[in-house]
């Protein structure tokens, strides 16, 4: 088997007494949409944390295209292809749904110190901007303030500027919080379109939605991986019925 | 842009042809104070605009713009006292010196946020009055006379009180239009992006802190051009010009005239410092009147003088 495109070894991350990872291994291959779940506190978040470079680990090793990129802040792991969407959404609520976008490409675009040139009318910004927002379904909103739209929206736009630069692989935390059904889904045929042109870590508590995209799963509990595979062989397993899901969502699933 | 034809495109052309119509009309009607008093708008609408770049666009809430006016004024009137009344000498140095107190203010203050900001700001500005204050050479407490104007090349006389009042025009219109151009850039979008949300703009990869601080020493220097201006128009500079209530008017004005719009700042220095003239000559008690007529602006118009005329024209530009 070829290198996977993302490779975590041994990772270990403790806040005091919390043991957020331990011994962690994952491996993600390049053009999966692996999911990552677990009960609340299993350390998925902290695992994007330390992904994306925003937390460091305290051991192990984070590999992604088979460079080592433990060390690396968070800019430089974005400048090689590692996009990350908050859980919270956090956006520029006063400024417009395309100059939110655009400031995810121009942060890919080297330093900032251009004093004179409309940024508003670069196309070498806003073209980008304008193909993220289309992937997302929000072209026509793009005049809008982010502040006007919707929590489905948000989401939304949270992918579109997690996608500006163009990543090669999509961290993405909890996309489906506070969704409606019909948000939800929109949201999963979403990613479905997502899934055939980029890699995608996907940490979810809707098993609905993962069970649908997911070729692999990963379930962790207090930091540790307790069982790794495709959806069926995780539905069978039995370590995973007892510590996490619950058969009624097996079932449904 | 499409320009629309409503009333704060109509407000915004009036003013833009007017102000240059002001020396004809105080000429024609033999009015040399109003022609005073318009100099002072427009110097003090400079330094508005200067402020308006990191309060308005940048949200940092200097509460001690005012200092950078006293060091571009004293930079002219200490340099005229000793004998150096090249403009070309003066001028530059008034520039670097508030640019350089402005790094260094802007770099220990931007390490903090929200009141402890203004505090910051605040304190070094009161430190910049008590120093100038202190020093007897240049009078102290009682400020200090400027006897001649600085001096430029030939044609350009600044004790002509119109050439004066067109150098300060010209002056507002570019700095105006360089700030325009500043904020729209890729520079003022990063900005933007941190008043708006700075934890995102560093999840993003921007260094927000150098950003910040580039900008404020930008309005610092402009603040600067101000104060070598307004010390030429008053032929005196005096440490009152750096109280932190002067910094307080500044405030005012941007947040009046409306905050993050290019042309906010003009319309707060013209409605506030006519207001001060006007209700001055009807009662010595006039603070009181504008007390709660600026109380009353801010309230119901959110956005300012600028916002309202939005609202009134019923259209958002």
């Amino acid at each position: 088997m070829s290198e996977p495109l993302l490779r975590v070894e041994n990772l270990s991350k403790r806040f005091g007494g919390i043991v957020a990872a331990d011994g962690l291994r994952l491996a993600i291959a390049s053009g999966e949409l692996h999911a990552v779940i677990g009960p609340n506190g299993a350390g998925k978040t902290t695992l994007l944390a330390q992904l994306s470079g925003q937390l460091r680990p305290d051991s192990g090793r984070i590999y992604f295209d088979g460079r080592d990129i433990t060390a690396l802040p968070m800019h430089r792991r974005s400048a090689l292809g590692v996009a990350r969407s908050f859980q919270i959404t956090s956006l520029f609520l006063d400024l417009s749904v395309l100059d939110n976008v655009a400031l995810a490409v121009q942060a890919r675009c080297g330093h900032s110190f251009r004093f004179w040139r409309n940024a508003r009318a670069e196309p070498e910004l806003r073209e980008p901007a304008c193909a993220a927002l289309e992937r997302v379904g929000l072209a026509a909103r793009r005049n809008d303030l982010a502040s006007a739209l919707s929590h489905g929206e948000h989401r939304q736009l949270e992918l579109a500027m997690a996608l500006a630069g163009n990543p090669r692989m999509l961290l993405l935390d909890e996309p489906m919080a506070g969704l409606g059904p019909e948000e939800s889904a929109r949201m999963v045929e979403m990613l479905r379109a997502l899934k055939a042109e980029l890699t995608i870590l996907l940490v979810e508590h809707d098993m609905e939605a993962v069970f649908a995209l997911a070729d692999r799963i990963t379930v962790m509990v207090y930091g540790r991986v307790i069982a790794s595979g495709n959806p069926a062989d995780i539905r069978a397993n039995q370590d995973v019925r007892d510590a996490y899901l619950g058969e009624q969502e097996v079932a449904h699933g | 842009m499409t320009p629309a034809w409503n009333v704060r495109t109509a407000t915004v052309v009036l003013l833009l042809t007017a102000l240059p119509l002001v020396p004809v009309y105080t000429r024609l009607a033999h009015d040399p104070f109003l022609l005073t008093l318009f100099t002072r708008i427009v110097i003090m609408a400079l330094a508005a605009v200067s402020l308006n770049l990191i309060l308005g666009y940048g949200g940092m809430m200097s509460f001690g713009h005012a200092a950078y006016l006293g060091i571009g004024g004293y930079a002219v009137g200490m340099l005229a006292h000793e004998g150096i009344y090249s403009g070309l000498v003066q001028w530059p140095l008034a520039l670097a010196a508030s640019a350089l107190f402005a790094l260094v203010i802007g770099a220990l203050s931007l390490r903090t946020r929200g009141v402890y900001f203004i505090m910051i700001t605040l304190a070094f500005a009161q430190m910049a009055y008590y120093v100038v204050a202190g020093i007897a050479r240049y009078g102290g407490d009682d400020g200090l006379t400027i006897y001649k104007r600085s001096q430029f090349f030939s044609p350009l006389d600044l004790s002509n009180k119109i050439q004066f009042y067109y150098l300060c025009l010209v002056l507002l219109y570019g700095v105006t239009y360089l700030v325009w151009r500043l904020v729209n850039s890729r520079f003022g979008m990063v900005v933007r992006g941190a008043r708006s949300n700075e934890i995102r703009m560093r999840a993003l990869g921007f260094p927000t802190y150098r950003y910040k601080l580039v900008c404020f020493v930008i309005a610092g220097t402009l603040c600067g051009l101000a104060g070598a201006l307004l010390a030429n128009h008053n032929d005196f500079i005096s440490p009152a010009t750096m109280y932190w209530t002067r910094s307080g008017d500044l405030i005012v004005m941007v947040v009046l005239g409306g905050m993050a719009s290019p042309l906010g700042p003009w319309f707060g220095a013209l409605v506030l410092l006519v207001l001060e003239e006007a209700l001055s000559s009807i009662t010595e008690y006039w603070q009181i009147i504008l007390g709660p007529l600026l109380l009353l602006i801010v309230l119901f118009a959110r956005g300012g003088i600028d916002g309202l005329l939005r609202t009134i024209g019923g259209k958002r530009a």
